[in-house]
């Protein structure tokens, strides 16, 4: 089976911030999925992969929770490919994949814990992880997309924000780095190639992978605010009316910082904040609500209908 | 070795020379600096050595030694190189101001990436990538 038939149909696992703070990114994933004719299942009753607080705590619980959602794909569902658009998501299953292909304490640990549990250790190997990008990248591809467009992004320009999980560490994605088609983790360029192929015009960003300091947004909300505004004012100078994002994290860290930088430090960045499966979702002819943009924190809807999206 | 606050009003103001070779200059020295800070909080002595030719990512790459979570602004180190190399090679490039203004933001986020780093050493790490605080001690097992 080819890799693209592979991803036609594959187990969906949106996490908990896609059912809060990015349930636009949410929407919008689906939409597109459907619109392309591919198949999302939703992995039952997954459970929090352990993105933030769980690693202070024990780090192979992190393992643990990552691998359930895992196990519960690959046993219950007989799925071997686990889709998941959050960077948060994605990094930590990644994570698990590799410390239980590498660390023989991290199996026993998560051995233990699933018999505790009552349901199937995973064991490495069993599913393959891939993102959003992955996933239309690798089904549809550009040329497919291109072919699809209804509503050329042509005119809007772009600054790709991938933040960064989606590449590191890079030991954890083994796929990437190797060569013409792959992803490459210092340069990251899916987001770009997906938006180019839909029209958009993709503008040269130096920070497309830098930290927003999203993990750190209670702890220090002033620094995440200056480290956000800086994202947005340098995706400004390069030219960008629109960031795009695949993060939940990023996606909310930019704009609630966006507000808070002009409240705070009266610094206004006009630029617009958009997942790249909203941008893609009107590229391919659906309206703005229906890829949730009116749920996004800010208002786009004016600057996408003036530019014939939405 | 100049303070924080100095260093943050080197990125913040206007360039510090007319030149634009020796603006760029300066701000790769203010970005080398800003990594002396985080390895000497470290312990450690600040290498005089290049990589590829430059300081800068011979001092990331020792910042990066037993806390890989650094590697958080690797990108943003080479960026600044790469834009210091955009802007010394101007008969490339036309856009020298606006290069200029993109390597100064850039090393805006690298100070903003350590200083706050160095604010939250004690209370967890920054970076979602990052080693988990209590790995080290063993407080917890399963």
């Amino acid at each position: 089976m080819t890799t693209k038939d592979k991803y036609k149909k594959v187990a969906y696992y949106p996490g908990c911030a896609l059912e809060g703070s990015g349930h636009s990114y949410n929407r919008s994933t689906k939409a597109v999925g459907k619109a392309l004719g591919l198949d999302l299942v939703e992995v039952k009753n997954w459970n929090c992969c352990g993105a933030m607080e769980v690693k202070n705590v024990d780090p192979k619980l992190q393992t643990y929770l990552s691998s359930r959602v895992m196990s519960v794909a690959a046993n219950e569902m007989d799925m071997d490919v686990v889709m998941a658009p959050c960077n948060g998501c994605y990094h930590n299953l990644k994570k698990a994949e590799y410390d239980l292909e590498h660390d023989s304490e991290s199996v026993q640990v998560v051995d233990r814990l699933s018999r505790k549990a009552g349901h199937k250790t995973y064991e490495s190997g069993q599913v393959e992880t891939i993102h959003a990008l992955d996933w239309i990248k690798d089904t549809i591809g550009e040329e497919g997309l291109a072919a699809r467009v209804k509503n050329s992004l042509s005119g809007l320009k772009i600054a790709n924000y991938y933040g960064c999980m989606y590449t590191r560490p890079r030991h954890i994605f083994p796929e990437k780095d190797q060569g013409p088609g792959s992803e490459s983790t210092s340069k990251p360029h899916f987001m770009d190639d997906l938006l180019a192929a839909a029209g958009a015009e993709n503008v040269d960003f130096p920070l497309k992978t830098a930290c927003c300091g999203g993990a750190h947004t209670l702890s220090d909300s002033d620094m995440s605010t200056k480290l956000v505004l800086n994202i947005l004012k340098t995706a400004k100078l390069a030219g960008a009316d629109v960031i795009a994002t695949e993060c939940p994290t990023c996606h909310s860290g930019l704009e609630i910082h966006q507000i808070r930088a002009e409240k705070t430090l009266g610094e206004k960045v006009d630029i617009k904040i958009l997942y790249f499966t909203q941008l893609l979702g009107m590229a391919l002819g659906l309206n703005a609500r229906k890829v949730g943009v009116h749920e996004n924190i800010s208002d786009s809807i004016k600057f996408l209908k003036a530019r014939g999206l939405g | 070795m100049r303070s924080l606050a100095e260093l943050e009003s080197v990125f913040e103001g206007p360039p510090g020379s007319s030149d634009p070779d020796a603006a760029a200059a300066e701000l790769l020295r203010a970005s080398e600096e800003v990594l002396e800070h985080w390895i000497r909080a470290r312990g450690d002595v600040p290498t005089s050595d290049r990589r590829e030719g430059f300081r800068l990512l011979a001092l990331h790459r020792q910042g990066t030694k037993g806390d890989p979570s650094f590697n958080a602004c690797r990108e943003t180190c080479r960026e600044i190189v790469y834009h210091y190399n955009l802007v010394t090679t101007r008969d490339v490039y036309s856009d020298i101001t606006d290069r200029l203004c993109m390597m100064a933001m850039i090393s805006k986020h690298l100070f903003l990436f350590v200083s706050g780093k160095m604010q939250v050493a004690e209370l967890g790490e920054f970076c979602c990538s990052a080693k988990p605080i209590r790995a080290a001690d063993g407080t917890t097992q399963l």
